[in-house]
């Protein structure tokens, strides 16, 4: 039984989701790139989705069989840009192939644009049970900043729609601080947002990646994201969001209660999940694997009857005990401190930390209490010396 | 053998090296293919500077316009005030002295001064005008002040140009009628002086010396007679001024000696050698120099603390001024105090040691010794602002007092009477040189002279001011220690011993400085300048708001890692003060930066 039942905070679901199962695919086509993106995609390749859902096809039937999966979350790029008929194929692959466990989560990331009542009647019989729209802002201005191509308008409808089919659980994701936005319009962009009633909330702060237009531009002088308006922003959304009955989970997450993102929660509990396309990340049997990000080697491999893996990596058990702590302590829920806990505590960093009111040791649980300062910590933890046990 | 030994001696600048060029060259010490601009300034950094930072010998071999057949020793000489010990103990091994004076600028600071040297220890002074090919040159009035100085004709001033090689066979001719030979005493036991010596990884310590009395032969038998140590001659020779080795050094000769010893402790500058098992009455040798300024040199990295001693120990070999103890900084970890001779002299060891010895330092604020009088009635002297002791034991405090000579224009004695006035300087005496040049004789405390002063003198004076000084005496004198607090913990490699009216300016720049340097961290940082409990000034950096990346990267786990690890390395460089990180860097910079203004 993997409905994430309960308060998303809640330390069971936390630490539960380090036995549950899940697989990510990716779908890399998007319509045009956004400035700030630096996911692996590809624009003007529609032409390509057959081949490539082939592919993906193959490199499942390539996986050795596995556990039945509690969570599915197909993400992008833009899955949106996939036919009804395409999405089917892969998701019944998928089931054949490794099973599905016991009312699964089945999620899909689509883009606001996309969006129509056909598409998500089609995904509803397709097995989906979970979307995640990239609304990022109603502030048309935000908008054009970030290069998006949907408006305000067409955003709410697709929420709207959504809704009323009958998802399970629907996300949106909006982004703050990007320069040019003002408090009033994140505010109004939030407030709009929960008007809408959401089972789900992703607020991320605008980031500068290496390599992308947006850092390019800053490069050359363009404005940056001020880190304290950002800090503004998230705090307004912050108190907006308790008012309107979500619970904080994890850094940038919120959701009702019951709603948590199972796929989310495996991957923060240093679960296990299957990852299949291109620049996908999956961790199986204790060995982190990374997929070919480039979507013709990608092609290449998988039709010439290679995994398209590019790298793996098995940690050695300090290093999977410092890996534990620094995702697991983004969470609301926090860690059991373990081996690395008490390292981190007795430290001189730990110290800092805690007199700082950044961590603490909460009964049997070890918290991050600002989570806006959560690197720090995870920068400690990776500066630790493992202790004796 | 006709011996004559004289040293170059002049204002800096004036030509001293470009004209032990031309002596090179004409009587064919070195050739023509050998030959570039002042050739003995070997070191890379005189040459990158252009400014001779030690005193090099040379000896020259010269036919005199008689037939007779001379052997000149020439020692080139610095210009720069720091290195006027240079100049002391260059004079102590001649007889003579070729004062130079610019055509163009006539009699300066240090012409008098080194002019002084020379005369107090008794030297021939040859009298020269140089550079009077420059379209600006006046010879005349050059050779009329230079004349009034040392009190000779202007007539008997030697008229030469280093550059086009005018007037150097005259000079030439002077120094072998002028110049006293060195009183010989071959007969008399071996007495050699050490003046000079530098480290060689394959030969050991190489010695400079002076025969003074006797001779000196490969394979004879030696004593250091200051450190008692006995050895072998493996190698004497002359420099000409490439090294070439000799059966024997002659009484009067000056040359290299070789023992092999590795040990560097084992050799002073100073020091006599004589044979082994005779007695001799050793040399006067040198009186140690009083460093006018300290600095504390330490690391960049902590583990270079053992290299940084060996460097120290070897340096001192080549420059015996340096002078340097241990220190601990809480800040900057293990580290030594250093003296030095002035700020050009401190940038010219830590330029040394970092180049030659592949180290990064960092310093710490130069600073100059204070005596404090406690009051229990004894006397300490203070060097380092670390050492002074609370002020309820201080009865009170003196800083050291130099008299400066300034020469300048007399249309500038305005502008300078300002100036020396806000540096608390007292005027001794002023006195025209000429109805257009003026010398000031200023008292003025040390500290207020050793870091800018002459740069805001040649910048108001448009360059035409020059300067001299000599320690003078210590003056009871407002001195506060300034402390700079990080997050209320004191930073030690900050704190300085400074005059009470100086002391807020100082507080104030570290602390704007210091906010500038230092990271935001998880709680505000109060940054105070304190004298004792009160604080004078304060500024705050504020608390990071935001240190986290947003996502997770859709399970790409490794990568947030991996971006952590990078900042990560970062950390570990931090030194933590009073909870505060601080990096490395920010350290550097801002004593660097202190250092500058
Ligand atoms: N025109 C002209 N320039 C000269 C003459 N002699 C020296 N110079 C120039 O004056 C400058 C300084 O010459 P140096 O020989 O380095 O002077 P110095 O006295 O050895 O200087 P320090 O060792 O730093 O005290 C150089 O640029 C020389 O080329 C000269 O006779 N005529
Ligand atoms: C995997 S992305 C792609 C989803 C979808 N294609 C879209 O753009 O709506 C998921 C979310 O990550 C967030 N995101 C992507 N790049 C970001 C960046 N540079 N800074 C902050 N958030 C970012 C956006 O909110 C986006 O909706
Ligand atoms: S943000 Fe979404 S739509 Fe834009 S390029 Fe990235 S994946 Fe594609
Ligand atoms: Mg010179």
């Amino acid at each position: 039984m993997t409905v994430p039942v309960g308060s998303p905070d809640s330390p069971f679901l936390a630490d539960a989701a380090a036995g549950w199962s899940a697989a990510y695919v990716h779908i890399p086509f998007c319509a045009r790139l956004c400035p700030y993106c630096d996911f692996a995609v590809v624009a003007g390749r529609q032409d390509q989705t057959d081949r490539y859902v082939s592919a993906l096809q193959s490199e499942i039937a390539m996986e050795p069989s596995w556990r039945p999966l509690d969570a599915v979350y197909v993400g992008g790029g833009t899955p949106s840009r996939l036919t009804v008929e395409q999405l089917g194929y892969i998701l019944e692959e998928m089931r054949s192939r490794f099973g599905f466990g016991d009312r699964p989560e089945v999620s899909l990331e689509a883009n606001p644009e996309d969006w129509t009542s056909s598409l998500a009647d089609g995904l509803r019989r397709s097995g989906f049970n979970r979307v995640s729209l990239g609304v990022q802002s109603f502030d048309p201005q935000v908008l054009r900043s970030l290069g998006r191509m949907h408006t305000p308008e067409q955003a709410e409808t697709a929420v709207l729609n959504a809704r009323r089919t009958g998802f399970r659980s629907v996300n949106l994701d909006l982004i703050f601080g990007t320069p040019g936005e003002s408090a009033a319009s994140w505010r109004a962009t939030v407030d709009r947002a929960l008007n809408l009633e959401p089972d789900h909330l992703s607020l991320y702060a605008l980031t500068v990646e290496r390599g992308t237009d947006l850092s390019r531009a800053v490069a050359a002088g363009a404005p940056a994201p001020d880190p304290d308006r950002q800090a503004d922003a998230y705090e307004a959304a912050k108190e907006l969001c308790r008012a309107a009955g979500l619970v904080q989970y994890e850094v940038s997450n919120w959701a009702r209660p019951d709603h948590g993102c199972v796929y989310n929660l495996i991957i923060w509990a240093q679960g296990e999940y299957l990852a299949f396309g291109a620049g996908a990340h999956g961790h199986r049997d204790g060995v982190r694997r990374r997929n070919v990000r480039r979507l013709d080697a990608y092609l290449e491999k998988v039709e010439g009857g290679h995994r398209p893996e590019q790298g793996a990596e098995t940690l050695e058990e300090w290093a999977r005990e410092q890996e534990r702590l620094i995702i697991g302590l983004r969470r609301a829920a926090g860690v059991v401190p373990g081996w690395g806990g008490e390292t981190l505590l007795l430290s001189s960093w730990g110290r800092r930390l805690e007199r700082a009111g950044v961590l603490a040791r909460k009964g049997d649980r070890l918290t991050v209490l600002q989570p806006l300062l959560g690197d720090e910590a995870a920068r400690a933890v990776l500066a630790l010396q493992p202790r004796e046990r | 053998m006709n011996i004559r030994n004289f040293s170059i001696i002049a204002h800096i600048d004036h030509g001293k090296s470009t004209l032990a060029d031309r002596l090179l060259e004409r009587t064919g010490a070195i050739s023509e293919r050998e030959m570039r601009e002042q050739v003995l300034d070997t070191m890379d950094l005189e040459r990158e500077r252009g400014i001779t930072i030690k005193a090099q010998s040379v000896r020259l071999d010269y036919r005199a316009g008689d037939g007779r057949h001379c052997v000149l020793n020439l020692i080139d000489t610095p210009g720069h005030v720091d290195f006027s010990y240079e100049v002391s103990r260059s004079l102590a091994a001649c007889e003579g002295a070729v004062l130079l004076v610019d055509a163009a600028q006539g009699v300066q600071a240090q012409t008098l001064a080194n002019a002084f040297l020379a005369i107090e220890a008794g030297l021939e002074i040859i009298p020269v005008v140089n550079k009077i090919d420059l379209p600006a040159a006046q010879p005349e009035r050059a050779a009329a002040e230079l004349a009034a100085v040392i009190g000779v004709d202007p007539d008997d001033v030697v008229r030469v140009s280093a550059k086009t090689g005018g007037g150097i066979d005259e000079l030439l001719e002077r120094i072998v009628r002028d110049v006293p030979a060195p009183r010989h005493r071959p007969d008399q036991p071996l007495r050699a002086l050490v003046f000079d010596s530098y480290y060689d990884a394959y030969r050991g310590v190489v010695c400079y010396v002076r025969v003074v009395d006797g001779s000196l032969d490969e394979g004879d038998s030696v004593l250091f007679s200051a450190t008692r140590e006995k050895h072998q001659a493996t190698e004497v020779g002359v420099l000409t001024p490439r090294a070439v080795r000799v059966p024997t050094l002659g009484t009067g000769e000056v040359g290299y000696l070789i023992t092999g010893v590795k040990e560097i402790d084992r050799i002073r500058v100073g020091d006599t050698v004589a044979h082994a098992g005779v007695s001799i009455e050793p040399l006067p040798g040198y009186r140690d120099p009083k460093p006018m300024v300290y600095s504390g040199l330490f690391p960049a990295d902590g583990d270079d603390f053992e290299r940084l001693r060996e460097a120290l120990e070897k340096l001192r070999l080549n420059d015996s001024a340096l002078v340097y103890e241990p220190e601990t900084s809480r800040a900057l970890g293990f580290g030594f105090r250093c003296g030095f001779l002035g700020l050009l002299h401190m940038e010219i060891i830590r330029e040394r040691l970092e180049r030659e010895y592949d180290l990064e330092l960092v310093a710490t604020a130069p600073s100059v010794a204070y005596r404090v009088t406690l009051t229990d009635g004894s006397v300490k002297e203070i060097r380092s602002p670390q050492d002074l002791p609370g002020s309820d034991r201080i009865d009170h405090m003196e800083e050291p007092f130099l008299r400066a000579m300034i020469i300048a224009p007399s249309e500038y004695v305005g502008t300078i009477m300002e100036l020396v006035q806000a540096r608390r300087g007292v005027m001794e005496h002023m006195q025209y040189l000429s109805p257009e040049r003026v010398e000031l004789i200023y008292h003025l405390p040390l500290a207020e002279v050793v870091f800018d002063f002459f740069d805001n003198l040649k910048s108001r004076t448009r360059g035409y001011a020059s300067l001299d000084y000599e320690p003078h005496d210590y003056r009871v004198s407002d001195l506060v220690r300034v402390d700079i607090l990080l997050n209320g913990q004191p930073v030690d490699a900050f704190s300085t011993v400074i005059h009470q009216e100086k002391a807020y300016q100082y507080g104030k720049r570290m602390v704007e400085r210091l906010r500038r340097l230092i990271p935001r961290q998880l709680f505000d940082v109060p940054i105070q300048a304190a004298i004792g409990s009160r604080i004078i000034s304060r500024e705050t950096v504020k608390a990071t708001r935001k240190d986290v990346i947003a996502k997770c990267y859709g399970g790409d786990v490794s990568r947030k890692r991996k971006l952590l690890e990078r900042q990560k390395e970062g950390k570990k460089r931090m030194k933590m003060v009073g909870q505060v990180e601080v990096p490395q860097e920010a350290f550097i910079s801002a004593l660097q930066a202190d250092a500058g203004d």
